[in-house]
């Protein structure tokens, strides 16, 4: 079960440092994080440990199971952020 | 030297980062005090977060509390850098200062009329319905049936939100006191978004536009003309997002709507008129929008307006600022004079780089500007100081000085007063009243 970042997301970036497999973008060092308004977690590559669920400061993340329903569309969200995304999109 | 006595100034997110990245490093023991001019710490997250966004203030609670918590910080709330201690009395007693203001002014939207009674920027509003001790006593004229907001960002979102709100929601949040009950009792039923450019260009997050789907009772309706589905552009990921939830609001069908958000894009104020009051905002039309009469001006009848085209820093006495971006000027986040940085002397946060990004953002940039108080500490560069003056001065004029105790007693109080209204808290929001709280 993956687990997916929310609307309460304030790119506190904890999540980054502490995920084991590194599956949560855009991290501090990435060009994108200078417009990014939140983390997202590629469902690709989570392993579903849930540490990062305990070190989010605003309880943003979720299962993609438990997710409230006015955020249930953010398990796509994350999803598109890694595979819609296109080189143009690194840029702006 | 092993040891370093940092005072950091202001609680918000800045500080709160500049003190985390302080703690986790192994270079030095650190002793630290911050000082913050209201009795209560958090900045923006108490003051400016909206109070409808309870999940962004756990930060307070998940992370900045167990900062204040440990043995070698110290809070000196309700003290206030610049007139109850000065600039030099701070950096004569600390080996490095970091300012962590913010930004406390406005840019202007520099139009005839901009200063007239009702016309107001949206971080006062912002300040008053959050219970902000400088703002609680504002009086907006809810009683015309119309509000304009220039500018499209989350600020003005939140403010349209909280204009919008159904009382009964309204009620359950920590809203100041002042503020529900002037909200429950407006009449605005219109609130008007003025943006410049077009809907593709606006400022405002993707998590706050998807909020509008989610209001109970009230319509949006979008006037734009670069309104596309997202598959016939070639905007970004962020962008398609947006005009794929634009496109939702505009078919989203709300029975017997109480209230309704317009957003005019491609519209900006030419000026605002009045005599002795705001009574309407004239406008202009900007190249794109096509519209019947484009470029012509046209004029919105309200009472109420509000500024969210953006926060500015203010100068600070003793330091040196930079009049064209609004911030202390610096260089990855040394103060400079000139070409020369101030030893010692460090910002972070907003009033660093300007009003720009989010909680989180505030991470980053104080992790680059400890790094470079840490660097010159290490280089020898740092003049150190042993003695405790702040302190003492303090207690000597008998100032009331809200410690972290203290904050902790009007938290508790603000609590337990919600607990029995089925809200999350109730603000103390007069300086007075939280002083007491904070001694009892």
């Amino acid at each position: 079960m993956t687990f997916v970042i929310a609307a309460p997301c304030v790119a506190d970036y904890s999540c980054v440092e502490v995920c084991p497999v590194n599956c949560i973008s855009p991290g501090p060092q990435d060009p994108e994080f200078q417009n990014a308004d939140q983390m997202y977690i590629d469902p690709r590559q989570c392993i579903g440990c849930g540490v990062c669920v305990e070190v989010c400061p605003v309880a943003a993340i979720y299962s993609a199971d438990s997710l409230p329903a006015k955020w249930r569309h953010y398990t796509e969200v994350n999803r598109s952020y890694f595979t819609q995304r296109t080189n143009a999109d690194d840029i702006s | 030297m092993t040891f370093l006595r940092v005072a950091v100034v202001g609680s918000g997110p800045a500080g709160m980062y500049a003190i985390q990245h302080l703690l986790e490093q192994s270079l030095f023991d650190v002793d630290i005090d911050l000082f913050e001019r209201l009795p209560t710490p958090w900045g923006l997250v108490r003051a400016g977060v909206a109070p409808d966004h309870p999940e962004k203030k756990l930060i307070a609670d998940r992370l900045f509390r167990f900062f204040l918590k440990r043995d070698n910080v110290r809070f000196f709330g309700n003290v206030e850098i610049g007139s109850d201690i000065s600039h030099d009395e701070l950096t004569a007693s600390y080996d490095a200062v970091v300012y962590a203001v913010g930004a406390s002014d406005d840019k202007p939207l520099a139009i005839p009329g901009e200063r007239l009674p009702g016309s107001f920027s949206a971080r006062e509003f912002v300040a008053w319905y959050n219970g902000h001790p400088d703002y609680r006593h504002l009086q907006f004229d809810l009683s015309g049936p119309r509000a304009v907001i220039v500018g499209t960002g989350n600020v003005a979102l939140d403010v349209a939100r909280m204009l919008t709100l159904p009382a009964p929601e309204l009620a359950r949040t920590d809203i100041a006191e002042h503020a529900l009950e002037a909200l429950q009792a407006s009449h605005v039923n219109e609130v008007i978004v003025l943006g410049r450019r077009g809907c593709q260009q606006a400022a405002f997050h993707n998590p706050e536009l998807e909020e509008l789907l989610h209001l109970d009772g009230v319509e949006v309706q979008i006037e734009a003309d670069d309104l596309l589905p997202p598959e016939r552009t070639d905007a970004d990921w962020d962008t398609r997002r947006k005009l794929a939830t634009l496109i939702r609001l505009q078919a989203r069908r709300v029975a017997a709507p109480a209230k309704r958000i317009v957003f005019k894009f491609h519209h900006s104020p030419v000026a605002l008129i009045g005599d002795t009051h705001v009574t309407g905002v004239q406008v202009q039309t900007h190249e794109g929008s096509g519209s019947p009469g484009s470029g012509s001006p046209g004029t919105i009848d309200c009472r109420l307006l509000l500024r969210a085209i953006g926060y500015r820093g203010s100068a600070l006495p003793g330091l040196p600022f930079d009049m064209q971006t609004g911030v202390i000027s610096n260089v990855a986040g040394r103060v400079m004079d000139g070409s020369v940085p101030r030893i010692g002397v460090y910002v972070t946060g907003w009033i660093r780089r300007g009003p720009r990004g989010v909680i989180g953002s505030n991470k980053q940039c104080a992790a680059e500007t400890v790094g470079c108080l840490l660097a010159d500490a290490q280089a020898g560069k740092l003049s150190h100081r042993t003695d405790d003056p702040v302190a003492q001065a303090l207690t000597a004029n008998q100032r009331p000085v809200v410690s972290f105790g203290g904050w902790q007693r009007i938290d508790r109080t603000e609590r337990q007063a919600g607990a029995a209204r089925g809200r999350p808290r109730i603000k103390q929001t007069d300086i007075g009243e939280l002083l007491a709280s904070a001694a009892r």
